[in-house]
């Protein structure tokens, strides 16, 4: 399987993804 | 010692550290919007312009910024008093900010890691800076240009967080 990183629009999605599961954890933990 | 964490002190160090972040993040953008793209549709015999100049004056901005980024940012939180609380992500303090913010900490010390560590390294061997055998450069090139788009992904949530709270 081609790593996902080898596209830019992959690894931009990536980082959007990691971004709102981030944002979750910081809204819902305390 | 208290001129260290007085208020213009604290923002003095927050602008060297967002000066240094938009050499560094701007340079990294460089690299994966603009020259990894480029390289492919420029003539073999053009190629060295980039690999053997451009490449490694923007290297050499682009690991100091990371360096002076990540010093200039330390400096800020343990200035502001929530160092140790925004690295434990907020688990110490039981505070939101402090873990927004220690999100983007650690994204950074990662990255910069990348940069130092596993980038330049291997940038020197794809470039030829170092002595290294012709068949070892492309994984080298790859294992640099893997973890560029690394720090690419990881500089969205990064960013994110660097301006998400604002801790005084």
């Amino acid at each position: 399987m081609k790593n996902p990183l080898e596209s830019l629009q992959n690894t931009i999605l990536l980082g959007i993804a990691i971004t709102i599961v981030m944002a979750l954890i910081v809204k819902y933990t305390f | 010692m208290g001129f260290l964490t007085d208020p213009y002190a604290v923002f003095l160090v927050r602008w060297f550290h967002v000066v240094s972040g938009i050499m560094w993040i701007g340079l990294l953008w460089y690299f994966n919007f603009v020259q990894i793209p480029s390289m492919p549709k420029i003539p073999d015999e053009q190629k060295p312009a980039i690999g053997k100049v451009i490449a490694p004056a923007a290297l050499f901005w682009f690991r100091w910024a990371a360096a002076f980024t990540i010093l200039w940012g330390l400096i800020q939180a343990w200035q502001l008093g929530y160092i140790g609380d925004a690295l434990a992500l907020g688990l110490t303090s039981k505070n939101a900010a402090h873990m927004s913010i220690g999100f983007g900490m650690w994204f950074g010390l990662i990255m910069a890691f990348n940069v130092w560590f596993v980038i330049w390294p291997n940038q020197q061997k794809a470039l030829g800076l170092v002595e290294v055998a012709d068949e070892d450069k492309p994984a080298a090139a790859r294992t640099a240009m893997l973890f560029s788009r690394t720090n690419t992904m990881l500089s969205i949530p990064m960013s994110y967080s660097m301006v998400a709270v604002h801790l005084t």
